[in-house]
Formats: C-alpha cells, sequence, structure tokens
C-alpha cells in the first residue's frame, strides 16, 4: 500500500467543504507555518526534495529562492492550472475533490514568498472548478486564513481564480503570464525569468496545482519526513493519472518505490489491460514525453526492473527511456496502431503551436500531414526520413518547450517503432488498418509471475 | 460604445467585481472572463460590436481584443447553434473510441465537425485534450463535461436537448 499525503482524505464525504477538511486537520500547517519566519519554509521545502510537479521536476525550494525581493514592488504567487497535457487529469481530481488543499498550500506559500496577491490560472474548459474554488476562498476566508491580517500575524492575502480560454501553451509559464495579463498567450523570452520580472513585470513564482498542494504535508510532517518517503531524488508521493487501456483509469497516489509493471497490473493501481490483452507501449508522462515499448518501459537498459520515479524513467535518457514529466500515463494495448496514435498527437500539437516561431508554426503541422500520409497508406520510405528531419529542426529551436514537446513523441515512435511505419508504406491496401504487437512487447504480468 | 450592445446590469456588476482583482492600472487582465461573459450573453459568438464594447469597457483599444478572442479555442468567431458540442479527439480519448462517438454525432446529426445542424440546435466541434482522459470518450456541453460517452448515451443527451432538459450552466 503505497503512502499517501494529498489524498488520503479524498474519500472522506463532504470533504470539499472546510469544515469537513478543517475536522481532519486541515489548516493546521498554516498555523504552524505562520509560526515559522517565511525563509525557514523555504528551507523546509528545499530539505524535502520536492520537485515541479507540472512536468519540468525542478526543485521548488531552489525555484522560490530565486525570486528577487526589492523593496516596494509586489511579488505574486500564480498557481498554474491550465492542465492541458493529453494524458494528465490528476490537477483537476484535486481542485474538483479537495480545493481547500491547494488553498491552504497557497496560503503558506505566499506567506513564505512575502506575496499578498496570489492567481489560480485555470483552464477555460474547467468551467464548473472556478465556482468550487470560489466557494472554497471564501469559507477560507470565513474562517479568519484570508484576507488583511490573517489570524493576526499582520500578513494580508488574496486568493483569485482567473479562467483561461482554451490554449495549452498557456500551461508554460511565461505563455500563462502573457493571458493573465490579458494578451494572447506568446510564451516570452527567458531571462528575464518570472522570479524576476513575472506578473506585470514583478517578481513571481508559478507553481504547479500539485506542487503547492504539496507543501502542505511537508509542513505537517517535516521536509526532513518527507525526503524520507520515495527513493532518491524522487521524494515525497506523486500522482500518477492513469489512462488508456487500463482496467482502471484514474488518479493514483504513489511514493515512486514501486515499479512500473505493479503499477500497470496490480489491482490497487490500474488493474492490467482489459480483456487480457498485451501491453504494448506506454507514454508515462503525458503526451508530449517519449513513447516507449512495452519491454523497455517494464525493465531497464540494464535489465532491472523500471520504477516509477524521476530517475528510473529518464533511464538511458531519451535513446532509449522515458521521463516522468506530469505523470500523465497513456496505456496503449496491442491493438493500438502506433502510427495513428502519434498522428493525432502531432495534430495536438499543430493546433496547439501558438505560432510565434517559425520551426514550431510550420514544423508541427508538417509532422501531421506526413504522419496522414503514412497513416492513410500513401506514405514512401522517404517520409519517415522526412518526418525524423522536422521533428530535428524543431527540437530545441523554439522560444519555449512546445516545440520539444511536438518533436519528441514523433521522435520515439520512429525510434522504437520504426517497423510499424515501414509496415503502413509497405501495406498501402491496409490503410489505417493495426499493425499489431508484432515484437514490441513480451511483458510477464505480475499475476502471471505470481503463478 | 454600440447603442445597442450592453451587459444587463447583473453581468456588469460580474465585470466590475472581476477587474476589482487586478490592480486599477491592469483592467486589461479581465478580459478573457469578461470575453467568457460576452460570448454567453450575447449569442454565443463574439461578433465585432460585442468585442468593440469590451474594449470601451476595459478602456483598451478593440484590436487588443480582437486578437485575444481570435487566440482561444473558446472564443466562436461565427455564429453557433445552441447545444455546441465539443468532442474530444486527442490521444486518450482516441484510444477509448472518440473517432466511432464523433462518427456517430455525424451521422445522427447530419452534419460535420464545425456545421450546425438544418435547426439551428447543435454545433459540431472536435476538440482536442480536455483533460478528461481517465474517463474517456468525452465530450463539453456548456459548462459540464459528459465522460465515458457511448452511442447510447450520446443519443440520451442529444434528447435532452431536445427537450430543453440538459444543464448548460
Amino acid at each position: 500500500m503505497s503512502k499517501k499525503l494529498l489524498l488520503k482524505d479524498a474519500h472522506i464525504e463532504g470533504i470539499r467543504t472546510y469544515e469537513v477538511y478543517r475536522k481532519q486537520g486541515g489548516y493546521e500547517a498554516v498555523e504552524k507555518a505562520f509560526k515559522m519566519a517565511p525563509d525557514a519554509i523555504t528551507e523546509e521545502v528545499k530539505t524535502s526534495g520536492l520537485r515541479g510537479r507540472g512536468g519540468a521536476g525542478f526543485p521548488t525550494g531552489m525555484k522560490w529562492s530565486f525570486l528577487a525581493k526589492p523593496e516596494g514592488v509586489p511579488r505574486y504567487l500564480v498557481v498554474n492550472a491550465d492542465e492541458s497535457e493529453p494524458g494528465t487529469f490528476k490537477d483537476r481530481y484535486l481542485m474538483e475533490h479537495i480545493p481547500h488543499l491547494l488553498i491552504e498550500g497557497m496560503i503558506i506559500s505566499s506567506f513564505a514568498l512575502g506575496a499578498h496577491t496570489a492567481y489560480i490560472y485555470i483552464r477555460g474548459e474547467f468551467a464548473w472548478i472556478p465556482d468550487i474554488l470560489e466557494q472554497a476562498i471564501e469559507e477560507a476566508r470565513a474562517a479568519g486564513f484570508l484576507g488583511k491580517n490573517i489570524l493576526g500575524t499582520g500578513f494580508d492575502l488574496e486568493i483569485y481564480v482567473h479562467r483561461g480560454a482554451g490554449a495549452y501553451i498557456c500551461g508554460e509559464e511565461t505563455a500563462l503570464l502573457e493571458s493573465l495579463e490579458g494578451k494572447r498567450g506568446n510564451p516570452r523570452l527567458k531571462p528575464p525569468f518570472p522570479a524576476v520580472k513575472g506578473l506585470w513585470e514583478s517578481p513571481t513564482v508559478v507553481n504547479n496545482v500539485e506542487t503547492i498542494a504539496a507543501v502542505v504535508p511537508i509542513i505537517n510532517i517535516t521536509g526532513a519526513e518527507y525526503a524520507k518517503i520515495g527513493v532518491g531524488r524522487s521524494t515525497g508521493t506523486k500522482l500518477i493519472s492513469a489512462c488508456g487501456n487500463i482496467n482502471k483509469p484514474g488518479v493514483y497516489e504513489i511514493d515512486m518505490t514501486i515499479t512500473v509493471e505493479e503499477f500497470i497490473y496490480s489491482d490497487e493501481y490500474c488493474g492490467g489491460i482489459p480483456n487480457g490483452k498485451k501491453l504494448k507501449a506506454c507514454i508515462p508522462g503525458g503526451s508530449s514525453v517519449p513513447i516507449v515499448p512495452a519491454n523497455l518501459l517494464l525493465k531497464t537498459i540494464n535489465g532491472e526492473p523500471r520504477y516509477m520515479n524521476y530517475e528510473s524513467l529518464s533511464d538511458g535518457g531519451f535513446a532509449t527511456g522515458t521521463m516522468m514529466g506530469s505523470g500523465g500515463f497513456i496505456v496503449l494495448d496491442e491493438d493500438q496502431s502506433v502510427v495513428k496514435h502519434t498522428m493525432t498527437l502531432a495534430h495536438f500539437y499543430a493546433h496547439e503551436s501558438c505560432g510565434q516561431c517559425t520551426p514550431c508554426r510550420e514544423g508541427t503541422p508538417w509532422l501531421y500531414k506526413i504522419l496522414k500520409k503514412i497513416h492513410s497508406g500513401q506514405g514512401t520510405l522517404a517520409d519517415i526520413d522526412l518526418l525524423w528531419d522536422v521533428q530535428r529542426k524543431i527540437e530545441g529551436n523554439t522560444i519555449c518547450p512546445l516545440g520539444d514537446a511536438a518533436a519528441w513523441p514523433v521522435a520515439a515512435a520512429i525510434r522504437h517503432f520504426r517497423d510499424e511505419f515501414e509496415w503502413y508504406i509497405d501495406n498501402p491496401e491496409s490503410q489505417t488498418r493495426n499493425y499489431g504487437l508484432a515484437n514490441y512487447a513480451d511483458p510477464i504480468p505480475v499475476a502471471a509471475k505470481a503463478e | 460604445m454600440s447603442e445597442t450592445i450592453a451587459f444587463k446590469p447583473e453581468t456588469l456588476a460580474q465585470v466590475h467585481k472581476i477587474t476589482a482583482r487586478y490592480p486599477a492600472e491592469r483592467k486589461k487582465s479581465a478580459l478573457i472572463p469578461v470575453l467568457h461573459l460576452a460570448q454567453k450573453e450575447f449569442g454565443g459568438w463574439l461578433q465585432v460590436p460585442v468585442m468593440d464594447y469590451v474594449a470601451e469597457l476595459l478602456e483598451i483599444k478593440p484590436i487588443e481584443v480582437y486578437e485575444v478572442a481570435t487566440f482561444y479555442s473558446m472564443f466562436n468567431m461565427k455564429p453557433v447553434g445552441k447545444y455546441v458540442l465539443e468532442v474530444c479527439q486527442t490521444g486518450p480519448c482516441m484510444l477509448n473510441g472518440s473517432d466511432e462517438i464523433i462518427q456517430h454525432i455525424k451521422d445522427t446529426l447530419h452534419i460535420n465537425a464545425g456545421e450546425t445542424s438544418a435547426d439551428g440546435l447543435f454545433t459540431l466541434k472536435t476538440v482536442e485534450c480536455l483533460g478528461a482522459c481517465g474517463y474517456a470518450p468525452m465530450m463539453q456541453l456548456g459548462k459540464f463535461y459528459h465522460e465515458h460517452l457511448t452511442k447510447e448515451k450520446v443519443n440520451e443527451i442529444l434528447d435532452l436537448c431536445r427537450q430543453g432538459t440538459l444543464a448548460l450552466d
């Protein structure tokens, strides 16, 4: 049984309300934090080893310590709730079910950062969630945890919810800030980083929902205790949103010590593949991270079991491994077409490119067109080389990581599944039929091993 | 300001509440939330006079509104039906059969993606990931998500729309 810190009370009826949340020990971390010096809170977060849960995995405490603190200039905390990466729906779960956990984390984080105004930038399509968050904010205010002179500390804080309007790129922190300023979500060149010039040119910390929520248990149990959970630099717990061809899609909290095989096949988590089908491939960290075939997913390049943590998943780098990313875990069974799946993701990135950088604006639709051609049985072998060439010219050549996010899935698909691409080309009559399992997977499910 | 276009007083009160969330000199930050209100109140899409009205309210140039309205996929730049069926077609939804759901809607309503049914009731939009990957396939209708879709479930939803009993807000 994995240790739960964020979702430990998620099953309790009414946990969405202040009253029930408080009864479970809610807001005790705020009370504890107010007895600490702001810098001590940042140190605690550093000690915890908490890494950004939005995908990049940058150490949170270090990010906080970069915040510029000029006198007379406001500082802001902005929570990135623009969850839009295909495969990722964990932040939605947190906000819908335990909104006070986010609010509590924001109060502690704002106190540590010296921010008196904080915004939750939420993707516009989650149109019912702002009501839930605003209800929680009002309840927290009524209980004295928001507003002026909170708990007599002299600390003031207002939290506002800001709805976006449908643009994946606004999950990139500088695009998010542009959007929050009422502009198109075009990413900014960095430096300057938001910690120096962020919202309205003021020092700003942008953190993911899960990251800020994790500050609450860190303060409750101490950073040192938090760091003991997990393994290596993958400390604490991580929310994984699992979807695709699995028996039990949903949001799971893991302590990053379990194997990928256990996560997919055990009843505690995904419960295996429906209808007894075999595992073909998986994207373990949201659509932008490299897809891996089953054999490489379950074992590292050294033949060791692969674990659900940052280091193990990225073992071998992009050549063979993949990444933890945002924890958006997409499973493909033996009947799925990697070419078709890659094509739909390419369409996604082409649609979501902001158009600011030429390689991304021109390259992402090009990737989609080539993939569509191959998938429809009209491709040639030269198209695979062209696909490879185009993605190489996008990667690393754009202002923001969307270009990389568009290129990596294509690169990994070609790297690991080139024969499937060739099959589509060699069998034009096949049109959109599936290549099938072929040589890709021969995993031994946990249950079968036990027998 | 247009003489014919103006928010209802209660909506205007909401606009003032929204603008108060940002520093006084940063009213432009309210643009996206206010455009959501405008789209909802003025027929489900953003006509130029509506955008001009929003520009005047927020004391910004009309072009600043146009460039934002055309950037974000949730804003409709042409008329839509009363019910906009926004069906996700991205990765995990595709893996779980969104192709079939989209085709079923096309066949049932005799429209393609981007089109509105002859009775003006339904517009079909295929959209990119809506963050419901574990509950796929899905579509958004108004404020709410409809998940784990089957053809039968889609038929029920369409019937509720025709009866005018499906909650949008």
